[in-house]
């Protein structure tokens, strides 16, 4: 076969209708110039010998045949596409969180991972939600919007948020219930120096706007009468 | 008992069922026993039934079947939407929307706003009772 070439050649016979061309295949031997490459060759069309192939390497026949014939799982080439953000969750908006243990807390949304989770704050002094990733379906999008720009979320993605690997030592029974007692994780102070710091700037756009600290510091919550299907949120 | 808003040429009336709805239109001709011909300024003259129209206390002078200028200058003349949006009528329907269109945090801002307001009235009630006991 010749080398397929990079670029697919445009043709010189348009097309009148499809299946039919303008040019007939006198018209077009004498367009595409054969008569000046024969001409160039002595009257005959070059041609390229086939190029001397290598010799295969002789395959040894297999040490092992499996006894059935297993059939092979078909290949699957397909590749996820990163999760869709709703068009209303945009950086700085408040989110109201659905379920988990900050149920009905509004928050500020900073972005969304590579993951598809959105990174949320509370800001952590304002409700006590800390640097979170939360799920998009489980997210009520307000339309209040706050000033992000003081904000630099860039250090944070999804290997932040992986939980620590415990070392497993112990396990002699006279140790397990000495080992009950240190149970409980410390936070990591650089962890806490970072919420800090995105929190730090946020507070300050926060605080701008009247009422809305207390806002975010309050749950969210049905009352009597309120018909979610017509609320404007 | 006797009725007081009549169905008759010019009487401006709100739609409150259908596409329309929520509207406020002029009754510009009779078409049988049950539907009449209706024209507003932002819509095609067409025919509505009764049962979609719920007539106000406004009336505006025109001939039978006006044409669009001349509507829209005799609804000018009669000055409705100013008229409609005092009345109580049209005051409550303005305050529905309103409330309809509020965001979380409006709300919010409202419950807190009512809660101040409370507070004050019990704290003149509270002395009110007072110099009246003592």
């Amino acid at each position: 076969m010749a080398a397929k070439r990079k670029i697919p050649v445009k043709t010189r016979n348009p097309d009148l209708i499809r299946g039919v061309g303008k040019y007939s295949r006198s018209k077009m031997y004498h367009k595409r110039g054969l008569w000046a490459i024969k001409a160039k060759n002595g009257g005959v069309f070059p041609r390229h010998d086939p190029q001397p192939k290598a010799p295969a390497a002789a395959e040894k026949p297999p040490k092992f045949y499996p006894a059935d014939d297993v059939k092979k799982p078909l290949l699957n080439k397909r590749k996820p596409k990163p999760t869709k953000l709703r068009a209303s969750i945009t950086p700085g908006t408040v989110l109201i969180l659905l379920a988990g243990r900050f149920m009905g807390k509004r928050v500020v949304f900073l972005k969304q991972l590579s993951s598809g989770l959105l990174l949320v704050t509370g800001p952590f002094k304002i409700n006590g939600v800390p640097l979170r990733r939360v799920n998009q379906s489980y997210v009520i999008a307000t339309s209040t919007k706050i000033d992000i720009t003081g904000v630099n979320v860039d250090k944070f993605d999804d290997k932040y948020f992986t939980k620590e690997v415990l070392k497993k030592n112990n396990k002699g029974e006279g140790q397990f219930f000495e080992a009950e007692k240190e149970d409980k994780k410390k936070l990591p102070e650089d962890k806490k120096e970072d919420q800090k710091a995105v929190d730090a700037s946020l507070i300050k756009s926060i605080e701008g706007v009247p009422d809305l600290k207390a806002y975010l510091a309050a749950r969210f919550s049905l009352k009597s009468g309120m018909k979610p299907h017509e609320l404007v949120f | 008992m006797p009725f007081k808003r009549y169905v008759e040429i010019g009487r401006v009336a709100l739609v409150n069922y259908g596409k329309d709805y929520g509207k406020l239109v002029v009754i510009v001709d009779v078409v049988d026993q049950n539907r009449a011909l209706v024209d507003a300024p932002d819509m095609v003259r067409g025919q509505m039934n009764f049962k979609r129209l719920t007539l106000t206390d406004i009336t505006i002078d025109i001939p039978r079947v006006p044409k669009k200028k001349t509507l829209i200058e005799a609804m000018e003349k009669a000055d409705v939407k100013n008229k409609w949006e005092n009345s109580s009528w049209g005051r409550k329907l303005i305050v529905q929307k309103r409330r309809a269109s509020l965001n979380d945090f409006d709300r919010f801002k409202l419950m807190l706003a009512k809660i101040k307001r409370a507070g004050i009235v019990r704290q003149e009630l509270a002395k009110l009772k007072k110099e009246n006991s003592s």
